[in-house]
């Protein structure tokens, strides 16, 4: 069963088209990588699936709903969280406080609960705050939780954004180059903790990475984005001996030499 | 000698003695003194001290509420100077309470609002009109000026059309972002002092330029509240709550929401916060603290027009956040007292006292450099310097510490967490 069914999906910035007529299905608690050189339009892709930008034309839906309309904020309540490319933490607020930020869809208090704090608002919160922990700890990241995000290491915020989209107990989450600027070690650590993300969090997962030996371990699919248009997709091996995608990587006339 | 001293200071008894000494001595020579605004000063200043003491929280807001409702107003009141020290305390609360909502605004949500007054004003007319015969030239039923009883009503009433006038403002305003929103911002200021200034034709609902007189003093169990010590206790109550208020806001969803907002948008957003809505709430929430205020500063002044409401109230109530700490409640609160005390009691002595001194012949000062004028020159200064020397302001914004213990106790009893969910889903 799919959860998210992309169809023929083509976003222009004015004569520049970023995606052309892309498709693609992901398989509801997979692991799907999109691939491709730089530029190709992975980042754009990612950006029409959460309502940042709306396609120019084509459809998209979540377990059959379109998201077609929707604002950034109405796609994450309908399930899909993300992290970004070039970090984006909520630099002067605390670890904990940016996991919380992430639980934000699931609390239910208003104005009044606040203002009176009332005993549900209370509850709700310390709960939240004690998910919040242990998500925190999930990721090693339960000794800085009152640290400001922006101190924490380059990996560490890596790391923390992954949290923070799991806070909103999302259905998919989508990765950004989840690995970029992490030291080996850290990227090993990073490949366990996405592997095991389907089952612990129940969520199926989408991500974008040019660490190819990180691709090849914890992807079912592959789905490889040149210039805007889907030129492969498949499973590692199927994508690792695609002539298409080797020349798309390596240049015209790889394909002879490998 | 010094290590001593410092270990002795470490100690919270002898924080507490040092307290009590300085609080003793301050209000007594405050008493005794017939008019000192240097007592007055040390004794407000203690408040301050107060906040750096090792004492547990609930035990501080005691002590502060036993100076604030007893010992403030009673030292002061031993001297002619009474009346002008509860004026300028009053006018204090009115400020740190603005402060306040401007902060939501400005240092909690991220957005530069230089037309801040106009919220102020909003509220200042509101009861102004209804509290005057203004209300007859276009209402077409009851009887104006209303009693002094309707003034505890108009407080919620100035809260409320102000928060709708934030929300108004905010639609349009908005959309735009960062210096743009400034911009904007100071341009809807202005429009809604020039409409209040220009409402007096067709139909004179405001008094235009000439402003509203007279308005009917509060009102009550049937004493009418006329002097300034009777408006600081009704001030102070305002006061306790929107500090009560904002501190509830800024631990909350809320708070985080509009942190978040202003730390990043886009990451916000993608978090599930809807910008807008949070951002208007922001906007509502601010102007409603300073509408509020806007009807106990028209019921004190019993006169107001538009002066009152210009861009330098705005650009005022802006560098008391900024010097206070963007974001940090404790900060503005400071940072409105200090300016507040600056222009209404440093700066108007130190004119008169050049005054007295070129009336004796020592010095010779011309008019146009009294320091009383020299409110945007020193502003612009403090502005300056602390951008360069201190850009968080006087008192930093901190982050809510958690307790790491409370967090790891996992819940141990299974029932607890069951019941706790289905009572919040309910
Ligand atoms: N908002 C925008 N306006 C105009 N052009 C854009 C916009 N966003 C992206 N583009 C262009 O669309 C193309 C695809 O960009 P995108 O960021 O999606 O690539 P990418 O595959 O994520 O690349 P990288 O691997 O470098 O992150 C690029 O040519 C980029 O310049
Ligand atoms: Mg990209």
């Amino acid at each position: 069963m799919s959860i998210l069914e992309v169809t023929n999906i083509t976003k222009k910035f004015g004569g520049l088209t970023a995606n052309q007529d892309v498709t693609m299905n992901i398989e509801k608690g997979s692991i799907t990588a999109v691939i491709g050189p730089n530029g190709a339009g992975k980042t754009t892709f990612f950006n029409m699936i959460t309502g940042v930008y709306q396609p120019t034309s084509g459809d998209i839906r979540l377990e059959g709903k379109s998201l077609l309309g929707l604002k950034p904020d109405e796609v994450a309540k309908r399930g899909i969280s993300r992290t970004f490319q070039n970090i984006r933490l909520f630099g002067e607020m605390s670890v904990i406080e940016n996991v919380l930020v992430g639980m934000h869809t699931g609390l239910k208090t208003n104005l009044l609960g606040i203002f009176l704090n009332l005993p549900t608002t209370k509850k709700e919160e310390l709960l939240a705050e004690k998910e919040a922990y242990r998500l925190l700890e999930h990721f090693d990241l339960a000794p800085f939780l009152n640290e400001k995000a922006c101190n924490l290491s380059y990996g560490a915020q890596r790391k923390l954004e992954i949290a923070r989209a799991l806070a909103t107990k999302p259905k998919l989450i989508l990765l950004d180059e989840p690995a970029a600027g992490m030291n080996p070690a850290e990227t090993r650590e990073l490949t366990a903790i996405i592997k095991n993300m389907g089952q612990e969090f129940n969520v199926s997962v989408l991500l974008i990475e040019h660490d190819m030996k990180l691709v090849m371990e914890i992807s079912e699919h592959i789905v490889v984005l040149d210039h805007g248009e889907k030129i492969a997709e498949g499973n590692p091996e199927e994508i690792r001996t695609n002539p298409k995608v080797i020349e798309a990587y390596l240049g015209s006339g790889a394909v002879q030499t490998v | 000698m010094k290590e001593t001293l410092a270990k002795f200071l470490q100690y919270k008894w002898s924080q507490v003695i040092l307290f009590t000494v300085f609080v003793a001595v301050s209000s007594a020579a405050l008493f005794f003194s017939q008019k000192s605004v240097t007592a007055f000063l040390l004794l407000l200043s203690s408040l301050l001290i107060l906040h750096y003491i090792k004492l547990k929280n609930v035990t501080k807001w005691i002590i502060a509420l036993g100076l604030l409702f007893i010992l403030i107003p009673f030292a002061s009141s031993g001297g002619p100077a009474f009346q002008s020290y509860m004026d300028v305390a009053t006018m204090v609360g009115i400020y740190v309470s603005m402060a306040l909502g401007l902060n939501i605004v400005v240092g909690m949500a991220g957005l530069l609002d230089l037309g801040f007054v106009a919220f102020f004003a909003v509220g200042a007319y509101s009861y102004s009109i209804f509290a005057t015969p203004q209300a007859a030239n276009f209402m077409p039923f009851g009887t104006y000026p209303l009693g002094g009883e309707s003034f505890w009503i108009f407080l919620i009433i100035g809260g409320v059309v102000a928060a709708i006038a934030g929300v108004l403002i905010g639609i349009p305003v908005l959309r735009v972002k960062g210096d743009y929103l400034a911009i904007v911002t100071l341009g809807f200021g202005e429009i809604i002092r020039i409409l209040f200034n220009n409402a007096d034709k067709p139909v004179n609902i405001t008094g235009g330029a000439m402003g509203i007189a007279s308005v009917t003093p509060p009102e009550i169990f049937g004493i009418p509240l006329i002097f300034p010590n009777q408006f600081y206790f009704v001030t102070l109550v305002i006061l306790l709550f929107t500090i009560f208020t904002v501190l509830r806001l800024e631990r909350s969803k809320l708070g985080r929401s509009w942190k978040a907002v202003r730390e990043n948008e886009i990451a916000a957003q993608a978090m599930g916060i809807p910008l807008v809505k949070t951002k208007l709430l922001a906007f509502a929430l601010g102007a409603s603290f300073s509408g509020m205020m806007g009807v106990v500063f028209a019921a004190k002044q019993a006169f107001i027009d538009p002066t009152s409401f210009t861009l330098l109230e705005s650009f005022t109530i802006l560098v008391m956040v900024v010097l206070g700490g963007m974001g940090s409640v404790p900060g503005v609160i400071l940072g409105a007292a200090v300016i507040t005390i600056l222009n209404l009691q440093v700066l108007t002595e130190l004119a008169t006292w050049v005054n007295q001194l070129s009336f004796g012949g020592v010095i010779s000062i011309p008019e146009a450099l009294s320091p009383a004028k020299m409110q945007k020159f020193i502003f612009g200064a403090l502005l300056v310097a602390f951008a360069l020397y201190r850009p968080k302001g006087l008192i930093p914004a901190k982050n809510k510490i958690f307790d790491e213990k409370k967090l790891k106790e996992s819940s141990t009893h299974k029932d607890f967490k069951t019941t706790d969910q289905k009572k919040i889903q309910s």
